[in-house]
């Protein structure tokens, strides 16, 4: 760690401090004073709702408290749909990396051959162009027409979404290999596997794991919208059946979790990065 | 008619708008070091594309050992005027992935062992696990040697290969590749515009005149006896007169002789000259290429 990292760190800790202070104090005189109403019907709908008032905004304090619950137990299961918020995540986690990788599958050697053949990247660049800006959301409805299954549907969309920044990036990667190291591999007469595996594949593997990095990032941004359009499992869906159960408290701590995985996706893939990196 | 070793037989390469050279003939015999000198833009590095099969001649073709070459090919070893090393391997691994190309059958451990052996001998033994990013430029340049002549090629074609280094390394370089070529009796073929790396290396010069439509105006063959060093080179008798030939070719006679060859010239017999030759006392005699070529 740098020297301006560790002396970062003891800022970050007071900025949190602040702002956690302050938002604790700010959220925690409200308190519904309301009107009273039929006991019976307060116990259906909750207290909160009966009274037509606002449930008051979970301060910090509540939500470590929370956490601290969630977090005790994080792989319970209690039927469909009260799940430990551990499953929920490695639900999501399951359909990322299965995405995720069907996409580097199809995505890297495809991108393989267009970064060596100018005439096949000209013939798929307008299609690429065009599907790229796609959210991928919208091929949702499509996904669950034909395959009629929402999981397998929700796996479609992260592999759409990962599919277009690898295949770009390896492309570019493959196009940009220096000449000089193809003509060693000509000289060599290395032949095409080990010309694409000993010499393009390396030189361009810092590129293609830059469009790793990308895809991963954008699969974890898509797979929380993705549960909460199909439902069922998954820490998009666990976001929105706490909005209806109008638990704040939890919604935070979904973003503070996805915000973690999110991280940690991104450090994995920074590490592999980082192995197969060169310098000249 | 006896033919060279490697001979370049009516070679021409023309671009969109301009032929580079035309018509050009050369041979360079079994254990001869051939320099080729000229300006940039006269298509020195064309011809040793070319010869690399790298690069495809518009007409002519080159004959290596009786073949006609159609491609590159591990017979013919390039070191490249940039190192060309893989930043990704090691030294060695750089030189065990040419060997590995070169010996398909050969278990990892022998490849490595032979690695460190061609290693060693450009001086490199303690380099060996380090990468191109941690080496000086003579050293990868070393390396690009070493990767070369590991593949016990037919014959070695160099790119200018130490235009890059600062003059310290580039001497230290040129002794090094005279003592290796002489000691593995390496058939060579060089790019350079450096005289004095010629006239040390070399056993016959080719000058070339200046593009476009560039040919090889004369033979210049080295009567300077081997070995030869950097540091005594300009002590040798017959060594200026040598060096002034060559340089006021490529200040004058580059440019008068450049365009349309004069009636009579026959790009295969181009005139042969032995500027150092004081011990006969025959300096200038020009005798065709071919009988040089049957001697």
């Amino acid at each position: 760690m740098s020297r301006s990292t560790l002396a970062a760190a003891p800022l970050s800790l007071a900025m949190l401090g602040l702002g956690l202070g302050l938002w604790e104090m700010a959220a925690g005189g409200a308190a519904p004073g309301g009107t009273a109403v039929d006991p019976e019907y307060a116990r259906l709908v909750g207290q909160a709702a009966a009274q037509g008032g606002q449930a008051p905004f979970p301060r910090p304090s509540e939500i470590g408290a929370r956490l601290w619950e969630l977090l005790a137990d994080p792989f319970y299961l209690r039927g469909p749909n009260d799940q430990g918020i551990g499953i929920q995540i490695a639900y999501s986690l399951l359909r990322v990396g299965a995405g995720f990788l069907l996409a580097a599958l199809v995505a890297i050697p495809l991108g393989f051959l267009v970064g060596t053949s100018p005439l096949l990247h000209g013939a798929l660049n307008p299609f690429v162009q065009v599907l790229r800006p796609v959210s991928p959301l919208a091929w949702m409805p499509l996904a669950l027409y034909t395959i009629r299954d929402s999981a397998v549907s929700s796996v479609f969309v992260i592999f759409v979404c990962s599919l277009w920044p690898m295949l770009l990036n390896t492309a570019f990667g493959v196009a940009s290999v220096r000449r000089e190291w193809l003509n060693v591999a000509r000289t060599l007469e290395a032949g095409r596997a080990r010309t694409a595996l000993r010499v393009i594949l390396p030189a361009a593997a810092p590129t293609i794991l830059t469009g790793m990095r990308i895809s991963i990032g954008i699969a974890w941004l898509v797979i929380v919208a993705a549960e909460m359009l199909v439902g069922g499992t998954g820490i998009g869906y666990w976001v929105w059946n706490q909005w209806n159960n109008l638990s704040l408290a939890d919604i935070v701590i979904a973003i503070l979790l996805i915000g973690v995985v999110g991280l940690l996706l991104d450090r994995m893939l920074g590490a592999v990065a980082h192995a197969v990196s060169w310098q000249e | 008619m006896t033919r060279a070793y490697v001979s370049v037989e009516g070679v021409s390469r023309t671009f969109p708008g301009h032929a580079v050279f035309r018509d050009l003939w050369f041979g360079v015999e079994r254990g001869e070091f051939v320099c080729l000198v000229g300006h940039s833009g006269c298509g020195k590095t064309t011809v040793l594309n070319i010869l690399a099969g790298l690069d495809k001649p518009d007409s002519g073709g080159v004959i290596v050992d009786g073949r006609e070459i159609t491609g590159p090919s591990l017979d013919r070893a390039v070191i490249f005027q940039g190192h060309a090393l893989m930043p990704w391997m090691t030294a060695e691994a750089n030189v065990a992935f040419a060997l590995s190309c070169r010996h398909p059958t050969w278990p990892r451990a022998k490849l490595r062992e032979a690695a460190r052996a061609a290693l060693e001998k450009v001086g490199l033994a303690e380099a060996a696990e380090r990468k191109p990013s941690q080496l000086s430029g003579g050293m990868k340049q070393r390396v690009g040697i070493a990767r070369a002549l590991a593949l016990d090629p037919k014959i070695l074609l160099m790119d200018e290969p130490f235009s890059a280094l600062d003059a310290l390394t580039r001497g230290a370089l040129q002794d090094e590749v005279a003592r290796l070529v002489a000691e593995a009796r390496q058939t060579a073929f060089m790019i350079t515009h450096d005289v004095d790396e010629a006239i040390l290396l070399a056993d016959r010069i080719l000058l070339m005149t200046n593009g476009p439509d560039a040919r090889c105006a004369e033979v210049v063959v080295n009567t300077l006896p081997k070995p030869r060093h950097r540091a005594t080179l300009h002590r040798m008798p017959g060594y200026h007169r040598l060096r002034d030939h060559i340089l006021e070719f490529l200040l004058t006679r580059s440019r008068t002789l450049a365009g349309t060859p004069p009636s009579g010239w026959d790009p295969r017999e181009v005139p042969v000259v032995r500027p150092a030759d004081v011990a006969i006392g025959a300096a200038e005699t020009v005798t065709p290429q071919r009988a040089l070529a049957a001697e």
